[in-house]
């Protein structure tokens, strides 16, 4: 019977899908895919394309515009993550207790012997993708992004690994006050919040470029890290 | 129609229809809540698809196009790809809250089934039972 009523249900929602499908493709067939649409004087793009080096830099466009001209927008995000990871922590600490009576297999030598290997490299390579994100594609979030799923292999092998939460905590407040920090060096020497003070430091294309970017990025690297850590912890439940 | 145009839109309409369809029919949390993932998946596709102009490279400057050179019509359009990746963060948000909730779910009721939240004529006697 749960056949039965799943295709009840299944077939105006397979009607509602296509329709949605339909409607998407009505209005994107006109974009044009593929075509030069940056190209014309004017255009948002073409201001940030022609004119984003020179300000900022940054070899990066993507992180030209994410980090320097939405540098605003992107601590609001940096907020919001922060929001999910503190809302998880109260509903976490508002469950009832996780059930318990289900032991995890022990993992095998090769497992433990293999994470503990490779978990400093992944750390290793999250913040070298931080570090290089005005560079290369890539930045704090997807830096920070890549160290959480290490350790979120560290805690799929070694089940009884305790997150040090409060460390955790720290580390990401410190990290979200000195972006906020960061901004307010802006809005102090050059007269607007996170104003890219230093943007003519060093030569574009180098490590020690872009001013001020690679400073936030490594800021979001970190509490990207720890927050993203964080809630996978308290995602294992228990302890958390 | 291209080829890469035809691929790339198919795939964004098949997973915005597989998004919807799991949003509308499925009951299990679980499965909810990656269909919504798999639409998030599909509007992030569009979006960077949009920014999309064939034949140009990354929107990175590297010895090819020349740091004191305008790159203009050597890369695509980098303002797509900033906004998705806002959109794919604050997707995460999101998701991490939905999965909690159905960690919460599960410790309350023991299921992952949400099996009164429904309607249609057959939902009397699914609670029943």
């Amino acid at each position: 019977m749960m056949e039965r009523y799943d295709i009840h249900r299944s077939i105006p929602a397979i009607l509602l899908a296509l329709l949605v499908a339909a409607t998407i493709f009505y209005a994107f067939v006109e974009v044009g895919f593929g075509e030069a649409k940056v190209d014309e004087e004017g255009s948002v793009s073409n201001r940030f394309i022609s004119n984003s080096t020179q300000e900022t830099g940054s070899s990066n466009f993507v992180t030209a515009v994410v980090v320097n001209y939405r540098g605003f927008d992107t601590l609001g995000e940096v907020t919001v993550l922060f929001l999910a990871s503190a809302g998880m922590g109260a509903i976490v600490s508002a469950l009832p207790a996780g059930d318990k009576r289900k032991r995890p297999i022990p993992p095998s030598l090769i497992l433990t012997a293999g994470t503990r290997l490779v978990l400093p490299l992944i750390i290793l390579f999250g913040s070298y993708v931080f570090v290089h994100g005005h560079l290369s594609p890539g930045g704090g979030f997807q830096g920070g992004v890549i160290i959480a799923s290490g350790l979120l292999l560290y805690l799929v092998i070694f089940p009884e690994w305790k997150a040090p939460h409060k460390a955790l905590a720290l580390s990401e407040s410190l990290a979200g006050l000195s972006f906020a920090g960061i901004g307010i060096i802006g809005l102090a020497v050059g007269g607007i919040f996170l104003d890219n003070v230093i943007s003519g430091l060093g030569e574009a294309g180098m490590l020690v470029s872009a001013g001020l970017i690679p400073l936030i990025y490594i800021a979001i690297g970190i509490k990207v890290g720890a927050e993203m850590t964080g809630l996978v912890a308290r995602m294992k439940g228990g302890d958390a | 129609m291209e080829v890469t145009e035809l691929v790339v839109y198919g795939s964004i309409l098949l997973l915005a229809a597989v998004g919807i369809w799991g949003i509308l029919s499925r009951r299990n949390l679980i499965k909810l809540i990656l269909s919504l993932t798999i639409l998030q998946t599909a509007v992030n596709l569009l979006l960077v698809s949009v920014g999309y102009i064939s034949g140009r490279s990354a929107p990175i400057v590297n010895g090819d196009t020349g740091l004191d050179g305008s790159p203009i019509g050597e890369i695509v359009d980098p303002l797509p790809q900033a906004l998705v990746l806002t959109a794919i963060v604050i997707g995460l948000a999101t998701t991490a809250i939905a999965l909690i909730v159905a960690v919460g779910y599960y410790r309350s009721t023991g299921t992952l089934e949400l099996k009164s939240w429904s309607y249609g004529p057959s939902n009397e006697k699914e609670v029943k039972k």
